[in-house]
């Protein structure tokens, strides 16, 4: 089904596996999902279906048998994402279709993250639903899709016509549907390929800000995204972090860009039990480069430690004090 | 043992957690910091810190005009 994004397809798969349910009102969702599944689910929730919410490690990784253990023979649906969009942690995507399916559940991917980046086989990963982005593949924004199993019913949220096999309404965006299509195979040709440097590009990165005094790497050390490096800085606001490198030429996000404007801690990293605050993440675009890095790395700290100053604070010299007096 | 009060409501962080983090520097080991905040991420982040710094959370719990109160115990 062709959608207007990654966020209308895991709509349509949370909402319209549920509309489509029989007996099965119970549905398991990861605590660290994106806020369109998360969204949905909650709705779901307060029309009375029963929503478990699955907790994760401090790297972001759900444990399978936690998950495997609330699994019941009334789930209608799991959801778990592919790759988590804060901290990059590839998730057990694969348990999780067992688990789902030993009790005849579906099993819902959020693969926003990893089209174009990882491999992405539904069969493989055992996913009777599974939702991607355009955009993310350098497609045009406001595109996206959800790819369904012959398994998986589900009943249309947007109402009108026939479109779709009756699943989703509306006149597609044949342009853009065409340049999706375009992207996506583009970035998957070359995705193997730029996995590899991306990811030694990460392992630099992440080797360069742990010597960062009171920085702390976010994600799963081996089981993540090549793109992405997510760090929260300890004693110092995120956005103020951001503009100073933007001051630099340097563009990053900080915590999640799309809830930048809440009050409301990253409900990711509160889930991981990590800091929350002075949060960072770092994108690599396809074309990022070692010095892009060097960069960073060159003009991180001398930020970091503006702000500290600014704050009166001198992480350092707070650390040895602690060491003195033990 | 010394315990100080640290206020916090009405600010958001990072300040509660430098504060905190200040306060706790400043005490002998053994004191307590008792901090108000009411900033969401404080709620998340004072329990994390304590455990980064090893420090001890001995108690956070809600306060009736809302935000939390932490005591936290230096431990080293």
């Amino acid at each position: 089904m062709l959608t207007s994004g990654g966020t209308e397809a895991a709509n349509l798969a949370v909402t319209g596996v549920a509309r489509a349910a029989g007996h099965r009102r119970h549905v398991v969702v990861a605590a660290v999902e994106h806020n369109a599944v998360l969204a949905p689910a909650r709705a779901l929730a307060a029309s009375g279906f029963e929503v478990t919410e699955v907790g994760v490690d401090h790297t972001g990784r759900v444990d399978p048998a936690e998950l495997a253990a609330v699994v019941r023979d009334d789930t209608l649906l799991v959801c778990l994402q592919h790759a988590n969009h804060e901290v990059g942690t590839v998730q057990p995507v694969r348990e999780a279709a067992s688990a789902a399916h030993d009790h005849g559940a579906l099993l819902f991917v959020d693969a926003c993250q990893t089209v174009g980046r990882l491999p992405v086989d539904t069969t493989e990963l055992g996913a009777d639903l599974l939702a991607a982005s355009g955009h993310k593949c350098y497609g045009p924004p406001g595109t996206g899709f959800l790819v369904a199993s012959g398994q998986a019913r589900l009943r249309p949220v947007l109402l009108g016509d026939e479109r779709e096999r009756r699943r989703r309404a509306g006149m597609e965006n044949l342009p853009g549907v065409a340049a999706m299509a375009a992207a996506v195979a583009a970035r998957v040709a070359e995705a193997p390929a730029e996995h590899h440097r991306l990811a030694r590009l990460g392992e630099r990165l992440r080797a360069g800000l742990a010597a960062i005094p009171d920085v702390i790497v976010h994600g799963h050390p081996s089981e993540r995204l090549p793109q992405l490096v997510a760090f929260s800085v300890l004693y110092v606001e995120g956005e103020a972090l951001l503009l100073l490198l933007d001051a630099e030429g340097i563009a990053v996000h900080s915590g999640s860009s799309c809830t930048a404007d809440s009050q409301e801690p990253s409900h990711v990293l509160a889930a991981m039990g990590a800091i929350t605050h002075g949060s960072v993440r770092v994108s690599f675009l396809r074309d990022a480069t070692d010095a892009e890095v060097d960069r960073l790395l060159e003009v991180l700290p001398a930020a970091v430690a503006e702000l500290r100053e600014m704050a009166d604070l001198d992480s350092q010299a707070m650390e040895r004090a602690y060491r003195e007096r033990r | 043992m010394t315990t100080t009060t640290v206020d916090c409501l009405g600010l958001s962080c990072p300040i509660p957690v430098v504060r905190l983090a200040k306060a706790v520097a400043a005490i002998e080991v053994g004191g307590v910091v008792e901090l108000l905040a009411d900033d969401p991420g404080a709620r998340v982040d004072i329990p994390v810190w304590c455990r980064l710094k090893d420090q001890e959370l001995l108690a956070q719990h809600d306060r009736p005009g809302g935000g939390w109160v932490f005591r936290v115990r230096r431990a080293r």
